[in-house]
């Protein structure tokens, strides 16, 4: 099973191998290559920056981040091995985004989008308060500014951390969307990147008017071992992967990621 | 017989089985009559310190007691002349999910409960209670009826999640739980939602984004079972206790979080040993929710809805230190 895919490739000097094909391809070709396998087309996971500066014109530069006060912070007193506060400093460090949602504006081939742009590394880009209202937050704002929104999701679920809050965060969202909905005639587009389940999923990220997805992502409810243990065998290769779900009926397209610029463009055009 | 006993319920279970021992016996001895006479005496006291201060993680157990009462138990008694609604049209229909229109004090109702099954076999057909996606879109369909006839909506939340399999994958498990929680946030009618035992993550929540919402004295309601928390914070799911205090799943915790609306009281033992006062205070309640929420116009009951969900960062920032 390739279920957790292996994000940091085993760094030479300019060459890499790819941990999926096992080819060794130029660096700075795979680099140029969105992080995508030139050989076979694996598509790395990327952080939220990473997605920003190849998606947007002009880059990080071109985008306006929002929202940024907006954070989770330790409401349970959620204390095991280390309090919660200090996990999420911590992810911070390590990620160098303050939640694990980047929420804000800029242009794509000249047309000026709202983006919710979640970071994995960031607790599995898990939704708790800080992640709710940032979205709810950006929705709004589209709709006050008359923006579509475009939502590259990459999440774990809820963040049990902040225990029922985390899980309000399902209802909140869904009411913002719908907000935004009522409020503009424009477009909201999700984008599941690997890997996109549980409560954001089941939330937000589910009710866009059209659903893509980057090749061979993890997409689902329930997370694959979960399943396994529940059904008591191995699960089929495929199974929750992009391509398996646009089968079944439950996307309704892959983009491969140095298509996304024209993806986004295309349904801001009026 | 050996009773079901919770480790906590040990000495109590144990007890009972010796009174009731004694009491079979036709002919008892001088000896066995005053063992009788000191066992009945301490009962009382073995029983109340049995139920009293229960950790989160005794009421995480209660609230998933095989004698427990199911959702259809309270529906069956709270609600008059049942007519049941079937499947979502698409697929068969999902047993662990039942949907009714019934009458409440003589007036027609739309009830929703997820069911898990008083017996084994039940159990087994009901999927102990975890529905597939055709389950909550028959709930969907149900929420429909009730704007149709302009009836107010009551659901019984009873679940340790959805179903996680790979048909409910295919099927689109993630989308009918959203859409679900969507029709309910925005559906013109009053709403009232109790989590009578497990309120299991997002399969619970689908059911449970009301006007009112009620969370049993003995039931939770969270965003991860807590084995499933123990397991990846310690990689133990026998570390499930102390997850359950971390969570923060009790009645009494998220009604001091202002994220439920109320406390339905059990009796001392919990439900499954008083299963009739239970019900009357479901129904007590019931009865003052509908009467706050009947009156008020569409627009308002939606608005303060919606502002429910919205404005928990309100109640939380109070509380964070
Ligand atoms: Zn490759």
């Amino acid at each position: 099973m390739n279920d957790r895919i292996k994000t940091n490739l085993k760094e030479d000097i300019l060459w890499l191998k790819c941990s999926n094909c096992k080819e060794f391809i130029f660096k700075r070709i795979f680099e140029e290559n969105l992080k995508v396998c030139p050989i076979c087309g694996f598509h790395y996971r990327i952080g939220a920056y990473e997605r920003i500066e190849m998606t947007f014109d002009d880059g990080i530069r071109g985008f306006k981040s929002l929202f940024e006060d907006i954070v989770s912070k330790d409401i349970l007193g959620f204390t095991t091995s280390e309090p919660y506060s200090l996990t999420l400093e911590k992810n911070r460090e390590k990620s160098g985004v303050k939640e694990a949602v980047i929420v804000g504006t800029g242009k794509v081939k000249g047309y000026e989008i709202a983006a919710i742009i979640f970071d994995f590394n960031f607790m599995g880009g898990s939704m708790g308060f800080g992640v709710g209202e940032r979205i709810i937050r950006i929705f709004n704002y589209a709709s006050q500014k008359k923006l579509p929104v475009f939502a590259f999701i990459a999440s774990g679920g809820a963040r049990m951390q902040e225990g029922m809050v985390s899980l309000y965060q399902m209802p909140r969202t869904i009411i913002a969307v719908e907000k935004f909905k009522e409020e503009t005639r424009l477009p909201y587009v999700s984008i599941f990147l690997n890997p996109t389940t549980g409560g954001v999923l089941a939330s937000f990220a589910y009710l866009a008017d059209y659903i893509a997805a980057e090749p061979n992502a993890l997409i689902g409810f329930a997370g694959p071992r979960v399943i396994e243990k529940t059904i008591g065998r191995k699960l089929p290769e495929r199974f929750q992967r992009s391509e398996f779900l646009l089968e079944k009926g439950l996307i309704d397209k892959i983009v491969r990621r140095n298509e996304i610029r024209d993806f986004v463009s295309w349904w801001c055009r009026s | 017989m050996k009773r079901f006993a919770f480790d906590f319920e040990n000495e109590l279970i144990n007890l009972e089985s010796e009174i009731d021992r004694l009491k079979s016996i036709k002919q008892l001895s001088k000896e066995d009559s005053r063992k009788l006479e000191e066992l009945e005496k301490i009962y009382s006291e073995v029983y109340r310190k049995t139920y009293s201060n229960l950790t989160p993680w005794n009421r995480v157990q209660l609230a998933r007691h095989p004698y427990r009462p199911t959702s259809l138990f309270y529906i069956n008694r709270l609600f008059k002349g049942l007519q049941e609604i079937k499947a979502d049209r698409r697929y068969p229909d999902d047993l662990s999910l039942v949907c009714f229109i019934g009458e409440y004090k003589g007036k027609k109702t739309a009830i929703a409960g997820i069911e898990k099954g008083a017996d084994s076999r039940e159990r087994q057909k009901r999927r102990f209670g975890m529905p597939l996606p055709e389950g909550y879109y028959k709930f969907i369909r149900l929420l429909e009826i009730a704007e149709q006839l302009k009836i107010p909506v009551i659901t019984f939340v009873d679940t340790p999640g959805a179903y996680p399999g790979i048909e409910a994958e295919e099927k689109g498990q993630a989308l009918a739980i959203a859409r679900s929680i969507q029709k309910m946030l925005f559906v013109k009618v009053p709403t009232v939602s109790f989590v009578i035992g497990e309120g299991g993550s997002g399969g619970a929540i689908a059911l449970a984004c009301a006007d009112r919402i009620y969370v049993l004295e003995n039931a939770y309601y969270s965003v991860i079972s807590p084995e499933g928390c123990a397991s990846i914070l310690f990689h133990d799911e026998k570390r499930a206790p102390e997850a359950a205090e971390l969570l923060k799943l009790t009645a009494d915790d998220l009604f001091k979080l202002k994220l439920i609306h109320g406390i339905v009281k059990e009796p001392l033992g919990s439900a499954y040993r008083h299963p009739e006062e239970t019900l009357r205070n479901i129904d007590k309640t019931l009865e003052n929710a509908l009467q706050e929420i009947s009156s008020k116009d569409v627009e308002q009951l939606l608005k303060e809805r919606h502002q429910f969900f919205i404005n928990i960062d309100r109640n939380i920032n109070n509380l964070v230190k």
